[in-house]
């Protein structure tokens, strides 16, 4: 299957299986004004499958949203049909309005214009916090 | 802006200072009766709690401040629809402190993001309060003389006592800590607690026993078993009594254990057992009133020292 190159924009590589469509969604990929191409299930020599995401256009992606989903996802800036920047994600410290807290008890339920901000407080198990409540980050229900 | 909203704002040595300053206004109130002269409190209760509004009320005159504030959402702007922040802006014209209580977990913490003078969690939600726990270590420290190498029972509702959060929290900067924790399966503590207690090594054990262990504790501290939290009133009935302290259980606990809790009591411990040397609840009462007053000279003072610099 052939899928064209990108001039000028960005490739998400390294998907887990399966995660390109959640990270279309989270990174509203679909308000885009130009080509978005989501490759799944591609042959990978590091990981056996894996997807991509290509998008024609330079954007700013959210690296702390694609790190908190998968840290060994890769983030390729093409310029030019050339590569000029690989970036290597990781955990954030912080997630900042990615996900929301599931507690009805937390003041995020009721507090309008309030930042959804939760904290790392435990890589080796991803785990996240509320930082106002405690609650525990769920991951999917991204 | 220093505010305390979890007990783990203040360091082991801020607690430790806080401490020794409620034992200087013990031994001497009339030294600091002016202290917060022209100074005022807010008492911002979005939830009534009587007891707890009351004793920041009567520490801040004791410091001779004056205070204002409402008891319950329903006298405030909140009835409005008003936003926690926006209230707290508002109040932080008027006043120099605050202490708020909110049903909600996390709304201190949201209002000491946007406040202009220090904010004092009055407790919130299920959560946290520190106060409380301010009180607890005052009087464990008073009745033992010590806060390290001590092994301590928590009883009743540990899923949504929040004074039991924060005292387990607190007490985990200290050196020889254990705890046993007695409750029914369902209202046992929280997961993020639990992972903090493996995460700091500290020994602990979950039983829905109580007899079998309380000769030997040194701090028995006693929760309500809350019927509103069960799903169904079999649960609560087949349990409830498993939790409730009486003459015959005291029986069983040690010479020098004390028993601690935050009130209000409803039935969980017997009245007989008020008059044993062991109940110091009521003493509690008294040491949170003056815990508040150290709590509330040493964030004013250095709130002071953050406008002059």
């Amino acid at each position: 299957m052939n899928i064209d190159g990108v001039e000028n924009g960005i490739v998400i590589d390294h998907i887990q299986p399966g995660d390109s469509m959640r990270i279309y969604r989270l990174l509203e990929l679909d308000e885009l004004d130009c080509s978005v191409a989501i490759i799944q299930n591609v042959v990978s020599r590091k990981h056996g499958r894996k997807d991509i995401i290509k998008i024609d256009q330079d954007m700013d992606v959210d690296l702390d949203a694609l790190g908190y989903i998968d840290p060994r996802i890769t983030v390729n800036i093409v310029q030019n049909n050339e590569l000029v920047a690989k970036k290597h994600l990781e955990l954030p410290r912080r997630l900042w309005n990615i996900v929301d807290c599931k507690n009805p008890r937390c003041i995020t339920s009721v507090e309008d214009e309030v930042d959804q901000v939760f904290e790392l407080v435990d890589p080796e198990r991803e785990l996240y916090r509320c930082v106002y409540c405690e609650a525990a980050a769920e991951k999917q229900a991204l | 802006m220093r505010h305390l909203i979890d007990i783990r704002d203040f360091s082991k040595e801020e607690i430790d200072e806080l401490l020794g300053v409620a034992e200087r206004i013990i031994a001497d109130p009339i030294a600091f009766q002016d202290r917060c002269a022209h100074k005022r409190l807010a008492t911002l209760f979005f939830e009534p709690s009587t007891r707890t509004r009351l004793s920041f009320e009567a520490a801040m005159q004791a410091l001779g401040g004056s205070v204002l504030g409402f008891s319950s959402a329903d006298s405030s702007s909140a009835a409005k629809g008003e936003s926690v922040t926006d209230t707290v802006r508002t109040v932080a014209c008027y006043a120099d402190i605050i202490a708020m209580r909110h049903p909600k977990e996390g709304a201190p913490f949201l209002a000491s993001r946007r406040s202009t003078v220090p904010v004092i969690n009055a407790g919130d939600g299920g959560h946290n309060h520190p106060t409380q726990t301010l009180t607890d270590l005052l009087t464990i420290h008073r009745e033992k003389g010590r806060l390290d190498n001590l092994k301590i029972g928590m009883a009743g509702d540990l899923k949504f006592g929040r004074t039991v959060h924060s005292l387990i929290t607190a007490m985990l900067q200290y050196e020889g800590i254990s705890f046993v924790l007695m409750s029914p399966p369902e209202l046992r503590i929280p997961s993020y607690l639990r992972e903090m207690l493996d995460r700091e090594g500290v020994p602990y054990l979950e039983t829905d026993e109580m007899e079998a262990h309380l000769g030997d504790l040194d701090i028995l501290y006693m929760t309500r078993v809350q019927k509103e939290r069960f799903f169904n009133e079999e649960d609560y009935v087949r349990l409830k009594d498993r939790f409730i302290l009486d003459t015959e259980k005291m029986q069983y606990a040690a010479a020098e254990m004390k028993i601690l809790h935050p009130l209000p009591r409803v039935n969980e411990i017997s009245v007989k057992v008020d008059d044993d040397p062991r109940a110091v609840y009521f003493d509690q009462v008294k040491n949170g009133m003056i815990v508040r007053m150290a709590l509330i000279l040493k964030l004013l003072d250095e709130a002071g020292k953050e406008s002059t610099k």
